[in-house]
This record gives C-alpha cells, sequence and structure tokens, in this order.
C-alpha cells in the first residue's frame, strides 16, 4: 500500500491513577485506509481515539496526525477530525437542524447554511429537521452523530464502535458510506466488536490491556496466530466442547451452529489429539481455514495469560 | 400467602444496604451531612446577633466641654458605641454616606453652658437607618443615656421629668424605619446569588452528565469561548431579574430610589458577572449536576447569613465579619442601599467594589485553570 500516512504514532502511553489503560501503542494509518480498531472492552481503544484527535493528552510518545504534532497540536488536528464519540454526545434537546448548525458554527464554516441544508438532505431528514434530536431512534441517531461529524470535511474519521446496538440494515448502509468515503481519500479509524465489520476494513489492529498486539490486513492477523483448526460434526456434539477443550494440542472451542472449531496452535498435536478422539464416535473431522474470529479469541486468550499470569 | 408480596426483612436490608454504601462512595453529599448543620450551627449560634453593639460612631464636637466628654465616655461604656473620632459636619456625612459609620453624635455650641443653666441643650444623633434593626438598641439606650451621665453634677436632674438634654433622633435615609427598604434592594443580591450561580453551575455539569461535553471538546472551541459564550443568556436573565426586583420596590414597597439608574446598573453587572464567574467555576470543578447544586448552596447559606442581609453587619464578630468581607453580596447590599436609599455617587462607592472585582479576578483565574479542554 502506497499514500501518505495519515496517522503515525508511537510510545503512546496513557494512565488513569495508578492504572496504565496504553502501554506504548504504535499505529500507522494511510491516506483513505480503513483501519479496523478491535480488542476487548476497557482494552484502551476508546483512550487511544481520545489521545489522536487531542481529547486526551498522552503521558508520553510522539507522533503525528493529518500531519500534525498529536501532543502539541491538538488544536489544528480537531479542525480536520470528524470524531464520532461511543455513546450519542449531540444534544437531545436541539433539533436535527440546530444539533448540526451548531457543529457547523464551532468548525467556523463559511457556507454554514448550504452545509447544514445539504447534509440534512443527504441523511432524508430535511422533512424532520425540526425534530428534537432525542426523540430519534438508534439508527437514526448514528446517521445524525455520522453526519454531524462529516459537516465539517474532515480528512480523518475516528468513529468509536459507531455501530453499537444499530440494526443488520442500518449497519450494512453505514459501512456502504464508510466505503465511499473512503473511496474519496478520507482515512477512517473504526473501533468496533463486530468480526463482520472487522473483515470489511483495509488494515485491522487488535490491542488488549493498552498493547497492540497485532496488526495488518485481516489475512495477516490470522496468518500471524499461526493455528490450525479442524471443524468438527455430528451426532451429539454439544455435549462435547468441554472434553475437547481438556485434551492437549486443543487451545480453544468454538460452537458454530451444529459444528465446533477446535483450534490449536501446535498442528501435529491438534492431529493427532482428534483423530484419538473422534475415534469410535460418530463424528467427523475436516480441516477449515481458521476464521477472524478464531484468531481473535487466540489473541484474546493469549493476552490474558499474559496480563494476568 | 405469597412469600414475594409480604414484608421481607432481607430485601428490606439490601435496599438499606445498597443506600448506606452509595451514600459513603458520594463525598460530596456525606460532607453536606455533616458541613451543613456545622456551618448553620456556627453561623446562627456565634454568628449571628440581631442586638448589634459596638457600632461605630463619629462625634461632632462644636463645645468640647466636661460634660460632653463624660457623655461620650458613657456612650463608649454602654458598649453599644465605638467612638471611632471626632470629625467635621462635612466629614461626618460623608462617613455616613459610604456606610463607615453607623452614628455620629453632634454636641452644639454652647452644650455645657445650656446644659449647666437647664436650658435643654440640643443633642442631635443622626443614625443610619437604612438597616432599621441595627439600631433599634443602641437608640433605646441613649434615651436613658443623659440622667445617668449628668445627674451626678447636675442635682436638679433628679426629678425624673427633667430630661438634661434634648435628645433628637435624626433616622437617615430611612425615617420612618421601613423594613422593606431594607429587605428589597438586598433581596435583588440574594435572589441574584442564588440563580445565576445555580443556573450556570449546571450549565457546564449538564453537558459532562449528558455525555455532550465531549463532542465540544472534539470540536476547535476554546475554554474562553466556552465559559464566556455560556455566560452571556444568564446576565440577561439576571438583568431581567432585577429589573423586576427594582420595578417592585418602586412601584409596590415604594422605596425610594434617589441614585443614578446606571450607576445601579453599572454595579449589578458587576455582582452578576462575579456571581455567574463562580457558578461556571463551580460547574467546572463538579462532576455532576446534583454536587453543582451542593456547591452552590454551600456558598449561598454563609452568603445569606453573613452578609448583613438578614442581620445587621455590625452585631457580627469579628471572624463572621472577616468571612462576610470576601462574599460579593455583602458589598453588594451595601452599594445598593447606598445607591437607591442615601444617592450615593461613584465616589462613595469604590470601598465596596473593588472587593467584589478582585474576588470575581480570582475566582475567573481559578476557573481558567480548572476548566479541563481535554477529557484528562
Amino acid at each position: 500500500m502506497s499514500g501518505t500516512l495519515v496517522i503515525d504514532v508511537a510510545g503512546l502511553n496513557k494512565h488513569f491513577g495508578d492504572k496504565h489503560v496504553v502501554r506504548d501503542l504504535a499505529l500507522q494509518v494511510r491516506e483513505g485506509e480503513i483501519l479496523g480498531f478491535l480488542g476487548p472492552n476497557g482494552s484502551g481503544k476508546t483512550t487511544s481515539i481520545r489521545m489522536l484527535c487531542g481529547l486526551l493528552t498522552p503521558d508520553s510518545g510522539r507522533g503525528s496526525c493529518l500531519g500534525f504534532d498529536v501532543l502539541k497540536e491538538s488544536a489544528s488536528i480537531k479542525r480536520q477530525v470528524g470524531y464520532m464519540t461511543q455513546k450519542f454526545s449531540l444534544w437531545d434537546d436541539l433539533t436535527i437542524r440546530e444539533n448540526l448548525d451548531f457543529v457547523a458554527r464551532m468548525f467556523g464554516m463559511r457556507k454554514r447554511r448550504e452545509a447544514v441544508a445539504q447534509a440534512l438532505e443527504e441523511l432524508g431528514l430535511a422533512g424532520r429537521r425540526d425534530q428534537l434530536a432525542g426523540t430519534l431512534s438508534g439508527g437514526w441517531k448514528q446517521r445524525l452523530a455520522l453526519a454531524s461529524c462529516l459537516l465539517h470535511e474532515p480528512r480523518l474519521l475516528l468513529l468509536d464502535e459507531p455501530t453499537a446496538g444499530v440494526d443488520p440494515k442500518a449497519r450494512r448502509d453505514f459501512w456502504e458510506e464508510i466505503h465511499r468515503l473512503s473511496a474519496k481519500g478520507i482515512t477512517v479509524l473504526v473501533s468496533t466488536h463486530y468480526m463482520d465489520e472487522a473483515e470489511r476494513c483495509h488494515q485491522l489492529a487488535y490491542i488488549a490491556y493498552g498493547v497492540l498486539l497485532a496488526s495488518g490486513t485481516a489475512a495477516d492477523v490470522v496468518a500471524s496466530q499461526k493455528l490450525q483448526t479442524c471443524e468438527i460434526s455430528g451426532a451429539g456434539i454439544q455435549g462435547l466442547a468441554e472434553a475437547l477443550r481438556q485434551l492437549p494440542g486443543v487451545d480453544q472451542v468454538a460452537s458454530f451452529g451444529n459444528t465446533l472449531h477446535v483450534s490449536g496452535t501446535d498442528g501435529q498435536r491438534l492431529q493427532s489429539s482428534l483423530q484419538a478422539f473422534i475415534a469410535g464416535r460418530s463424528l467427523s473431522m475436516t480441516a477449515v481455514a481458521p476464521s477472524l474470529e478464531d484468531a481473535f479469541i487466540r489473541l484474546m486468550q493469549a493476552s490474558q495469560d499474559q496480563f494476568r499470569g | 400467602m405469597n412469600a414475594y408480596n409480604g414484608f421481607s426483612l432481607h430485601r428490606w436490608l439490601g435496599i438499606m444496604i445498597k443506600e448506606f454504601i452509595q451514600l459513603r462512595r458520594d463525598r460530596l453529599t456525606f460532607g453536606m451531612i455533616v458541613g451543613i448543620p456545622i456551618m448553620q450551627l456556627l453561623l446562627f449560634g456565634f454568628a449571628i446577633n440581631s442586638d448589634p453593639k459596638h457600632m461605630p460612631t463619629a462625634v461632632v464636637m462644636a463645645d468640647p466641654g466636661p460634660f460632653a466628654r463624660s457623655y461620650v465616655a458613657a456612650m463608649q461604656n454602654s458598649e453599644y458605641f465605638r467612638i471611632v473620632g471626632s470629625v467635621d459636619e462635612r466629614e461626618a456625612d460623608r462617613l455616613l454616606d459610604r456606610g463607615d459609620v453607623q452614628f455620629v453624635v453632634t454636641f452644639p455650641v454652647g452644650f455645657h453652658r445650656d446644659l449647666v443653666r437647664g436650658q435643654m441643650p440640643t443633642l442631635l444623633v443622626e443614625a443610619d437607618a437604612t438597616d432599621p434593626m441595627a439600631t433599634g438598641g443602641a437608640i433605646s439606650v441613649l434615651k436613658h443615656l443623659g440622667i445617668e451621665v449628668f445627674a451626678p453634677d447636675l442635682p436638679g436632674l433628679r426629678q425624673p421629668a427633667n430630661a438634661p438634654v434634648d435628645l433628637r433622633i435624626q433616622r437617615r435615609y430611612n425615617p420612618e424605619g421601613i423594613t422593606a427598604y431594607n429587605i428589597v434592594p438586598g433581596l435583588s443580591g440574594v435572589i441574584l446569588t442564588m440563580t445565576m450561580i445555580l443556573m450556570t453551575g449546571l450549565a457546564m455539569t449538564r453537558e459532562r452528565e449528558r455525555g455532550t461535553f465531549e463532542n465540544l471538546l472534539a470540536t476547535p472551541a476554546t475554554p474562553f469561548e466556552v465559559m464566556t459564550g455560556k455566560i452571556v443568556p444568564y446576565i440577561l436573565i439576571g438583568l431581567i431579574q432585577v429589573t423586576l426586583i427594582f420595578l417592585a420596590a418602586r412601584w409596590i414597597f415604594a422605596v425610594p430610589m434617589h441614585g443614578n439608574l446606571f450607576l445601579l446598573y453599572g454595579v449589578v453587572l458587576l455582582f452578576i458577572c462575579a456571581n455567574l464567574t463562580l457558578g461556571i467555576t463551580f460547574s467546572s470543578i463538579a462532576r455532576n449536576q446534583l454536587q453543582a447544586m451542593q456547591m452552590t448552596f454551600f456558598f449561598f447559606l454563609p452568603s445569606l447569613l453573613l452578609s448583613g442581609f438578614m442581620f445587621p453587619f455590625r452585631g457580627m464578630p469579628e471572624w463572621a465579619q472577616a468571612v462576610g468581607s470576601v462574599l460579593p453580596l455583602t458589598h453588594f447590599v451595601v452599594l445598593v442601599r447606598g445607591i437607591l436609599l442615601k444617592g450615593n455617587g461613584p465616589e462613595l462607592l469604590w470601598n465596596h467594589v473593588w472587593p467584589i472585582l478582585l474576588f470575581m479576578l480570582t475566582v475567573l483565574a481559578l476557573g481558567l485553570k480548572t476548566f479541563r479542554k481535554t477529557l484528562d
């Protein structure tokens, strides 16, 4: 991938009290890329995003965002970043139009009225522009929030779990929009818990306990875990997960409908254990490519082992 | 009987324990529970005195004879008066206007001679009656003082019918001692203190509580823009409130308005800004709206009791007066009474303007320092 680096930070640290929330975060995102930011709850995703847009000051570290120093030039960064908070943070007691108008004023836009009118049109909310934002449904709130952070034509979008609590149709529309923006050269950093969304990203970064554990394309991340996965199916499979987990060479077992995905990093031991296990049972076993979710579960467990001792 | 519908000690205990735990975690509320009664006890018990003593008194001595001197000494001994000095008539007027003294006692020319001749010389006592409560006790003492002082030297006075002097008491600024003259102007300050601090106190914490603060911070808006921009609507509200109070004072309570209206509004504006600055500072310190309200109350209570609005300022012990002098309301009450009732001009106001200014600037500095530009 070529293109200039929009985000280029290294060694970012943040403490809250004696809690080390983000450790030595290094992140590089190229122009027009969609970076999926993944990790368990409380892993430091939101803190990292807030540091990138100047809402939190890193305790240490260096780097640039849109060519501006993340430590010293947060005011300049804010001007060109669209930040969508995890929780709906527009004003419930302002109407849709008033919200957009306020945000446009905050960014000192010259053709404010036109921009707001156009945003309302594109949102499909022109007819409901005088409705209070607080009365919108979750999906509409999300669309309004996205529209409001696109208003000042930012070059970088920071989206913090934008699709939490949004129905599948609205999620799909949302991702179509993200890809349209990306095609226009806007860089997007989006945090999510959904695997299907992770797969829609150009690049992924996985963070746990404040540490960046893996990054690259989805294929890179899966490959980096060196997992072998076998799919086991057959009668009575539901009750077997716990027994399978105890086998040597098995690192994780996950249910997928009527099948079980059994994965391990040591391919040979996994194979031999499983073959011995299914012998005498009416089960069948096929080797499958490990999924992104398998890789993430593996990452999460490995990090738990590492940090919880 | 259904086990789920009757009274369950278990559930009841659960609710009680949860309430205790939450109460303990909410440090500020806990502090208020302890702090408010102690504060009220101290203020009502020690600070407030509706029969104030040691009130500053100036003497205009046109006839410095021994009788006049012993009269002055007796006044001092009564504990109601604290003689601050002997001045001329013009200076005495100025002292009264500025509120530096509560009383001026004038001994006329020939006081000694007339007294000895039994001609009942006039003893003029001018009282600053803007606060009628402050002067009542002292004046009643004065009425008996004459006989006690002069009786040993003037045996003719033994008959109670013969008063030695013609005591003339002039209640300046409020000759009929109407309480409303005192209360209504002060009330404008009390109402402003309450509403201005509370409303701005909630302004920022509301954003923080609803999560919209994060959105605001993500925009290029600066702390100065946010703080001052948020204040302006409340300045307008404050001015409307004050106008309503003054209109009511004029037309319903017939409070005299001797002073300059522009001057009055200038002082009001300063006072509003001081309170708003405090409110917005509370707002950036408090974590939620409840805390902002508690802080407002914690400030409001001493303001109400120690400012001289409810109880005579001079009746309070020195420590309470010192605390009171820091509060903007104390100075505002003096300023508004001065402008409305005494018709004071700008040259007499500075003494009470600079403490409000100082308060405001200190709080503003504190506010800008604590305003968090980030979510750190």
